[in-house]
């Protein structure tokens, strides 16, 4: 338990001597605040998004960012420790590979944690705005939502960042799968007889925008999302001990 | 205590290590010796739980490496070879979350110690990145000095650093291996000599031989080797000091000393001096040639033949 903090805390520092996470944060910051800003805009002319401003076009669209952002985040953690040889440190120091992955993905969450609640300026905002307020429960659960989206897409960065010892590969290959869980795996659900429900239940898009983005809290939601934390890590670790042992 | 039984590696089809079989006692330093792809890096990986071995059994500090892996690692300083270190931290910061993975309770005193000990203590607040390769080198090796280890394994230790360093180095390992299990490795003859008690040499996956660095020598050089200079022409000296009997192989070198051989058991060395001086030449220099257990040691390694026993 205590490794893990202790990598996480190394990883988080390290988000921030990184450039590449100042990118990411700042190009996922600019979009929202722009999108932010014609949602106020345009609730104030009564077009697009109604006469009353939703906090659903900000965790909407930051839901959306996260599948481009966390690869970007998660590319660099195990492939970069693979390449530099640093990881033959790490797995020569009394610290489980279970330990290793799970803090590698504790820290990357912790900084994105960090970015989702500098976005939270915007529902703070809204609801100043707004009489007499913005739909909290809605908020919260929406946020629920981006939290555990950002975590299951971690994970699986984390889990195909340890199979690499290339970043740009990881990254690549990170994206690869988050666009198949976002727009593809849904897409077969229309088309064949037998096993939709498998491709509707895998579809990422409707454990989110459908439940808890409007507000609902499902028990499969919360399931399906823990699961792709829990297979993320599973990988990585396998992918460690596949390397020991060729 | 290092106990390693019948080792076995196979990386796909390539056999990297043939069944290697020593064992090394606490308050001993026991030195790998072996030119480049003869399974000590391979070994030492083993031995740190950094990979599992095809076969045969290894046990450092009393646990098995694979099923008790964590106890081993607990137990055991390592320097890798490629000295891998976080380029963009800052040592002490580095060395601090190295010790914190040990659950170091004194993390911060041990990190001076260990800079301390390996003379890096002024560089503490820079960077990684900036260091010489000398230096990371000694970065390297206080992280492996962090929790007082029972077992030093050092792939290496002394390369790329400069030879006041080598020589600080190679007391602190000498040191260190008064109450510990060193093991490292090298390929510099020299080196093994210098600080190690056994030397183990290693070629294509197997030992080859296995001894006190003395014994070695022993055992390697039948004859001694001495090097003669004199003033005027070496040419001239030769022929009288082929004339004495036991005098075997003299030659004259490039440079203009004169080279012979002699058994161990007749020593010519006053009657080669007193017929040079007899005939007339001065004598500036006479000693004995160590460097002749590199030779044997390439000839060694490169047919895989065995010692004369």
């Amino acid at each position: 338990m205590r490794n893990i903090w202790t990598i996480a805390k190394r990883e988080y520092n390290h988000f921030f001597i990184s450039p590449i996470a100042y990118l990411v944060a700042f190009a996922i910051l600019l979009v929202l605040g722009i999108i932010f800003a014609l949602v106020i805009y345009s609730s104030s002319q009564n077009v697009f998004f109604g006469s009353v401003p939703d906090i659903r076009p900000i965790t909407g669209s930051f839901a959306f960012l996260l599948v481009l952002s966390t690869p970007a985040l998660t590319m660099r953690l195990l492939a970069d420790e693979n390449r530099m040889g640093t990881m033959e440190l790490l797995l020569t120091a009394p610290v489980r590979d279970i330990e290793l992955i799970v803090g590698k993905w504790l820290g990357s969450f912790l900084f994105m944690l960090t970015i989702i609640a500098i976005t939270l300026v915007y529902p703070i905002v809204l609801n100043a705005l707004v009489r007499p307020g913005i739909d909290q429960g809605l908020m919260i659960t929406a946020y629920l939502g981006l939290i555990l989206v950002a975590a299951s897409f971690l994970s699986i960065g984390v889990g195909i960042s340890a199979l690499f010892s290339n970043q740009v590969a990881a990254f690549f290959a990170t994206l690869a799968v988050l666009i198949t869980l976002w727009w593809l795996v849904g897409f077969p659900a229309n088309y064949v007889q037998t096993g939709a429900d498998i491709f509707r239940y895998l579809d990422l898009q409707t454990h989110f925008y459908d439940s808890l983005s409007v507000g609902k809290i499902n028990l499969t939601d919360l399931v399906y999302f823990f699961s792709l934390i829990a297979l993320g890590l599973f990988v990585g670790t396998l992918s460690i001990d596949i390397r020991r042992w060729r | 205590m290092i106990r390693v039984n019948n080792l076995i590696k196979d990386y796909g089809q390539r056999r990297a290590l043939c069944g290697l079989t020593f064992h090394a006692q606490q308050g001993e330093v026991v030195g790998f010796l072996g030119p480049n792809g003869a399974g000590k890096t391979t070994t030492m990986r083993i031995l740190t739980g950094y990979m599992p071995p095809t076969e045969g059994e290894a046990i450092v500090a009393g646990y098995d490496v694979v099923s008790e892996s964590l106890e081993v690692r607990k137990r055991v300083g390592y320097l890798p070879e490629t000295v891998p270190l976080y380029n963009d931290m800052v040592v002490f910061d580095y060395l601090k979350f190295m010790a914190d993975l040990r659950h170091l309770p004194d993390a911060e005193e041990r990190v001076e110690e260990a800079l301390e000990l390996v003379g890096m203590i002024e560089r503490a607040n820079g960077y990684i990145g900036n260091l010489s390769k000398g230096m990371r080198q000694r970065v390297g090796l206080a992280q492996a000095l962090l929790h007082r280890p029972e077992v030093l394994i050092l792939d290496e230790p002394t390369i790329g650093l400069d030879p006041n360093q080598v020589v600080e180095i190679r007391n602190l390992i000498r040191e260190l291996g008064k109450e510990r299990t060193v093991l490292l490795s090298t390929h510099i003859l020299s080196e093994a000599q210098q600080i190690c008690d056994r030397v183990i040499i290693i070629n294509k996956g197997q030992i080859i031989a296995e001894d006190t660095p003395e014994n070695l020598q022993a055992r390697l050089l039948g004859a001694k080797r001495v090097m003669i200079q004199v003033r005027g022409e070496a040419d001239d000296v030769l022929p009288q000091i082929q004339a004495i009997p036991g005098v075997r192989q003299a030659v004259v070198n490039l440079d203009g000393t004169i080279e012979f051989e002699f058994l161990p058991t007749q020593d010519v060395r006053p009657r080669v001096a007193r017929a040079i001086i007899e005939a007339g030449h001065e004598l500036l220099e006479m000693r004995t040639i160590s460097m002749s257990l590199e030779e044997i040691f390439l000839e060694l390694t490169k047919d895989n033949a065995g010692l004369p026993m």
